[in-house]
């Protein structure tokens, strides 16, 4: 029965072969000039400004946290549309249970003040 | 037929309750040391009148089950709330609420002024409700409730004068022994439990029930083991080898609970409960050799410790530890009754003695307050002829002592001598039998000595008190002074209701009424030694007499040794410490045995947790805690390099985990 | 256009799941328009959302509910469970209120918050499929993760949110990993169709799959019950969490995570006992001595009870080697009368606290039986009990669990766990000495009782002595709800 997963191991044996395979030869093969130049950060060519190591602002994470959140339950709705007539009146109650759910979580973070950026 | 004994342990419990709850409120001294001594007056009331009823019942209807109702039942398992009322709970209901009435008078006195007198009181009234749980609960868990019980008011009183750390120490000290013992009595009960309900399918840990199929017992086995774990219970709250150290530490506690607790009743419980499970270890003769074994060797052992300490209750702590091994040593020769008896004139004595020492101890420490004198109020060096000025606490105190000494007449020679005949003639063991007499002899001498060196030391020669305090010493109240003399008139003529049989017959064929009304909870073993082949004690009257003899000459060499020594020519005893230094250093260090311990078992058991704490912990675990609250500026920097090497670390562990077990489930 | 048939739901195997959550969603949205000086009646309101689910456990006793196509199963298992949770929420709700005022973190989510562990414990006690199991599960862990890193302005707090989230991920990350290998092994996730197509094909004993799904299950159940050596987790957590919450952890999620592995192993892997009773033992052993042994050392009080709880679930560990219907029973009585004492611990710990808990150790109780007497006989009741002295439940449960594994003859177990107890005294014993026998250092005047702590503190007191005293009551109700 394990068998049948044997095709699986292989590709994940030959994925990790040829990705180590490729630094460890890179290492060996390529020729290593440093310069200043060569060791400073790349930025589209520009001369680079200030540190990388920017901090984004916290805000950034939050929006795209609440995003992803309400963007998976919206996925949940796809499969519901194309069942929609199958599902019958029982289906729609139960969409409207998850989506009033979703509008608790909805109006907490709009009082709360989430979406606003100041 | 027993239908109210229930009130006996509940008079005790509504005073803890009293005291516990409103004795901060009641104030007034007298008030809540009336209601403590009256409660355990109406226990002891209720107890006599149970007694005088099991007396006139015949000898086979004495056993009384009497259930309240259902404790635990679950499938096979059932405990109750119920008490065994047969002549031996009788005997130690006597003695628990009798003895215990008469230090709660004699407390009334002795505490008084003291802090928190309120707290006391109710500790010992807990105390006395918890001993008659042990003593009449009628199954061995609720035994077992009284055991912890009587564990933790002991700790709570020996821990009563908490500001000195000395006192908290030795509270931790009994505490952790007395676990250590627990630990058996629960093995014990667990084992015979599982070993009777898969056996047999007999699910009963009732004291009668189990004592109805004591013929199923094997011999030897697994009786052995589960007689030994009981036993093992025993000698930690017994204090016997070798788990005796806590009781002479236990002496920081107030007199009147050395002399309840630590005296009279608590530490004998080991002794009771022997002789309440007598038909099983009777099946297990190793444990009997075990038994007496350790009895007679505790009983040798401490009392020459007793003989070297200059502190009047240590010496008396060392006493009562070697009592208690002549009671194990009877217990372990199958003189079921004969140790129960010596318990009895025991509780008596002993009492009587502490108590005395007590009175003795509150005299000079008022005396020496008085001069603002530091002089240790314990220490006998500093005492010395107390006998004008303390008459009546002298008389009762010198009766008590030729009591405890084993001079013909008084209550002591009585139980004593019973055991060393029966040390030397029981049926069990042989050649081993002359080494346990001669043990019990020759401690019996020591108990002699010691006693007397403690009555001269104290009451005779010259007052070596500091001379300012002088003529503040005097007579203790009568609140205290009429215990002391009920207790020394019970040490002369206690003993006369269990007489060795020949003294009987010689006046004229007095029974030894003790013995027979013992006689039905022992019954069963007396039953089997009979019925066992080789059991043929060998009968002399000749030799019975003449060992009588010889334990009482014993006695006399004893006391007039410390007449000599302590009287006559006290120059004597510095000389002879002088000859035989080292010998000396070692019995007065009580034979270096607490810093055995310490070594063997204190400190690697300290360096492990130490261990498991400084590896484990501290530096995995506390170094960022620690961080935290030393210092805030590294806080930040602290918890941002090493918050997430540590997670790392848990993680790890955890990691580690799943790989063993799964590399074990692969590899097996 | 014909429909598709609905699957057989049946609303009334999750009511009071239904209740609780439609409670937290009305709190969270009360939350955001009251004004924040009004927010003192979310608590009483969850307070009456958990005596109402309290109420339909009690009418669904001794009627087993299945819904949802066999995907959860309200039986006498699952009430007595869902008890216990609504009891540790409910205390735990007592001694927030005034805790959280003094921390001045008093922000109206926390209520929604214990009620959706809850709602998620509860799922966990009843769900008979694995993914019902792994769904309450993450409600609870979530919900705790922002439960332990509450007071957002304390560090320790954080680190506690913070590090209970990481090492629960990982944690589930076995555990979801076991239920895929079981799945693949057996080829459902109905835990009755489990055991009975194992035992039909005979894997038992030759399927490795099978067995390592097993032991990875084992593991990610033994993170959320803190067993050692997946107990790492704990000490931290428990002292930054917020008190209240400290409490709510150690007694709630242990108890939903037992019910889960009981029920798991017992019903979907019976025939794998052997194999699962030794790993079992072996925790059991790990969990008592390491949780007591670093008990032993501890300075800080929340510290020392962390490491306790860790060696109670070892306790626990001993009735579920068991199996039999003592040691079972023992399990469930045992968690209830935990709920009550440890919670009590917890509300003394409350009480006594200074803002910003600078006086968690335990010289910090120096003399504190001499100044509030009443609150210190409380604290030593509930130690007592945790200690397991008579008469306290705790005792109780112990004897049970112990004579449980006595029973099945798990001799050396019930043996090393009597030692572990007897070694628990010590730490135990150690506050009270310096309750009772040390001098008073400090005035406690900052000490007030609120009307909410103090109820809480009567509630938690009856509950360690009146199972203590006369347990048979609830030892019947326990051995009613045993799954055998």
């Amino acid at each position: 029965m394990l068998g049948a997963y044997l095709p699986i191991l292989l590709l994940v044996v030959i994925s990790i072969c040829f990705g180590l395979g490729a630094l460890v030869l890179s290492s060996f093969v390529g020729p290593k000039k440093p310069s200043k130049v060569k060791l400073q950060p790349y930025e589209c060519g520009c001369e680079p400004v200030g540190s990388a190591r920017e901090r984004f602002s916290i805000k950034f994470y939050l929006i795209a946290m609440l995003f992803i959140l309400f963007d998976i339950e919206a996925v949940f709705l796809y499969p519901w549309s194309i069942l929609f007539k199958k599902l019958g009146m029982f289906g729609l109650a139960e969409m409207g249970v998850f989506i009033a759910i979703l509008l608790v979580g909805y109006i907490y973070i709009w009082k709360k003040g989430a979406l606003e950026w100041e | 037929m027993f239908d109210n004994v229930w009130l006996i342990p509940l008079f005790p419990l509504i005073g803890f309750l009293i005291n516990g709850l409103f004795g901060k409120a009641i104030k007034e001294e007298k008030v809540i040391g009336g209601i403590g001594a009256l409660m355990v007056f109406c226990s002891f009331v209720v107890a006599s009148m149970t007694l005088f009823k099991m007396i006139s019942l015949p000898g086979h209807e004495r056993v009384h089950n009497v259930t309240l109702f259902t404790w635990i039942k679950s499938g096979t398992f059932q405990a109750d709330i119920a008490f065994l009322i047969d002549p031996l709970s009788c005997v130690m209901l006597m003695v628990v609420t009798g003895v215990g009435f008469l230090i709660h008078v004699y407390s009334i006195g002795y505490m008084h002024g003291e802090e928190g007198f309120y707290r006391f009181f109710a500790y010992l009234n807990l105390f006395t409700f918890s001993m008659l749980l042990l003593v009449m609960g009628n199954n061995l868990l609720l035994m077992f409730v009284g055991w912890e019980g009587v564990g933790l008011c002991s700790y709570l009183l020996i821990g009563y004068y908490f500001h000195k750390k000395s006192a908290g120490d030795a509270g931790k000290k009994a505490f952790v022994m007395n676990r250590v013992g627990d630990f058996g009595f629960l093995l014990g009960l667990f084992t015979l439990y599982w070993y009777m309900g898969s056996k047999h399918g007999i699910w009963t840990i009732q004291f009668t029930e189990l004592a109805k199929h004591a013929e199923l017992y094997p011999v030897g086995g697994v009786v052995t083991a589960l007689t030994l774990f009981f036993f093992l219970g025993a000698t930690g709250k017994s204090a016997q080898i070798p788990l005796y150290t806590w009781l002479p530490d236990a002496m920081e506690g107030p007199t009147p609970v050395s002399a309840l607790i630590h005296a009279a009743t608590m530490v004998t419980a080991g002794v009771y409960m022997i002789g309440r499970m007598n038909f099983l270890f009777i099946k297990a003769p190793e444990t009997m050799m075990v038994v007496a074994i350790i009895g007679a060797a505790t009983a040798l052992f401490a009392a020459t410790i007793g003989t070297a300490q200059n502190d009047i209750k240590r010496v008396l702590a060392y006493s009562t530890v070697s009592q208690l091994g002549y009671m194990f040593l009877a217990m372990g020769v199958g003189a079921f009754a004969a140790g129960i008896f010596h318990l009895m004139t025991h509780a008596f004595f002993k009492a009587c003695l502490f108590l005395g020492s007590g009175a003795v101890i509150h005299s000079m420490h008022h005396a020496l307050h008085h001069a603002h004198s530091h002089d240790d109020p314990q220490d006998m060096r500093n005492m010395g002829g107390l006998k004008s000025k303390m008459p009546m606490t002298f008389l009762t105190f010198l009766l008590a002592t030729i009591a405890i000494a084993g001079i013909p007449g008084f209550a002591g020679f009585f139980s004593k001598d019973e055991i060393l005949w029966q040390a030397f003639a029981n049926p069990h063991h042989g050649t081993l039998n002359f080494a346990l007499w001669g043990c019990g002899a020759i401690a019996a001498g020591l108990t002699a000595f010691y006693m007397f060196r403690l009555v001269f030391m104290t009451f005779f020669g010259d007052c070596r008190i500091n001379p300012k305090c002088k003529d503040h010493l005097h007579e203790s109240p009568m609140v205290i002074v009429f215990p002391l003399i009920v207790l020394a008139f019970l040490s002369v003529v206690g003993g006369y209701i269990g007489m060795p049989k020949i003294i009987g017959e010689l006046l004229g064929g007095i029974p030894n009424y003790f013995e027979h009304f013992l006689a039905p909870v022992f019954e069963f073993s007396e039953e089997y030694v009979k019925s066992q082949a080789h059991a043929t004690a060998h009968h002399s009257l000749v030799l019975e007499w003449g060992l009588m003899g010889v334990s009482v000459v014993i006695a006399l060499v004893g006391i007039s040794i410390a007449f000599v020594l302590y009287i006559a020519s006290p120059s004597l005893p510095a000389k002879f410490t002088a000859a035989f230094p080292a010998l000396h250093r070692a019995v007065y260090n009580k034979w270096y045995i607490d810093e055995l311990y310490d070594f063997l078992f204190v400190n690697p058991c300290k360096a492990l947790g130490n261990f498991l704490w400084k590896g484990f912990d501290v530096v995995v675990v506390d170094g960022i805690v620690d961080g935290v609250g030393k210092s805030v500026l590294g806080i930040s920097a602290a918890l941002k390099n090493l918050q997430s090497g540590y997670v790392h670390n848990y993680a790890l562990s955890m990691a580690l985990g799943v790989v063993v077990i799964i590399a074990f489930y692969l590899f097996r | 256009m014909e429909t598709i048939a609905m699957p057989a739901i049946n609303f009334a195997a999750i009511m009071p799941e239904t209740i609780l959550s439609v409670i937290a969603m009305a709190l969270l949205l009360i939350n955001v328009f009251v004004p924040s000086e009004q927010k003192a009646y979310l608590g009483y309101l969850s307070l009456i959302g958990i005596v109402v689910t309290f109420f339909t456990v009690i009418g669904g006793w001794g009627t087993p509910q299945e819904g949802f196509n066999g995907s959860v199963m309200q039986d006498n298992f699952a009430l007595f469970f869902k008890g216990i949770f609504l009891v540790s929420a409910a205390l735990s709700i007592l001694i927030s209120d005034q805790y959280m005022k003094r921390e001045e973190c008093n922000h109206g989510e926390l209520y929604p918050l214990i009620l959706l562990a809850t709602c998620g414990m509860m799922l966990m006690a009843s769900g008979t499929d694995l993914m019902t199991i792994f769904l309450g599960l993450e409600l609870l862990s979530v919900s705790l993760y922002v439960l332990a890193g509450f007071q957002r302005d304390s560090l320790k707090s954080n680190e506690a949110g913070l590090k209970y989230f990481l090492l629960g991920a990982f944690s589930t990350g076995f555990l979801l990993y076991g239920m895929a290998l079981i799945y693949g092994a057996t080829g459902t996730t109905r835990i009755a169709a489990i055991a009975s197509y194992v035992a039909q094909n005979s894997l038992a004993g030759s399927n490795l799959m099978l067995l390592i799904g097993m032991v990875l299950m084992a593991v990610g159940f033994s993170f959320k019950i803190a067993a050692a050596p997946f107990h790492m987790w704990t000490p931290d957590v428990y002292e930054g969490a917020p008190t209240p919450m400290t409490a709510f952890m150690s007694v709630g999620p242990k108890a939903a995570g037992f019910a889960a592995f009981v029920r798991v192993f017992v019903i979907a892997l019976p025939t794998l006992r052997a194999d699962w009773a030794d790993l079992l033992w072996v925790l059991a052993v790990l969990t008592m001595t390491v949780g007591n042994i670093t008990a032993l050392y501890q300075k800080n009080i929340k510290r020392m009870l962390a490491y306790s709880s860790i060696a109670h679930a070892g306790y626990v560990l001993v009735g579920f080697v068991a199996g039999n219907a003592v040691g079972t029973a023992g399990i469930m009585f045992y968690m209830l009368s935990y709920a009550f004492m440890n919670i009590g611990a917890f509300a003394i710990i409350v009480l006594v606290g200074k803002k910003g808990e600078p006086n968690n150790n335990v010289e910090d109780y120096a003399g504190f039986g001499f100044k509030h007497p009443l609150l210190a006989v409380c604290m030593s009741i509930f130690l007592f009990s945790l200690a397991g002295i008579p008469p306290a439940a705790g005792f109780i449960g112990k004897f049970y669990l112990f004579s449980g594994a006595i029973q099945a003859g798990y001799i050396w177990l019930a043996i090393i766990g009597v030692l572990n107890s007897a070694a628990s005294v010590y730490y135990y014993l150690r506050v009270m000495v310096f309750m009772y026998m040390k001098d008073p250092v400090e005035e406690f005047d900052w000490l007030k009782v609120s009307p909410a702590i103090a109820l809480c503190l009567i509630i938690a007191v009856a509950g360690v002595l009146i199972p203590g005293i006369v347990p048979g009551y609830l030892l019947e109700l326990a051995q009613k709800a045993v799954l055998l």
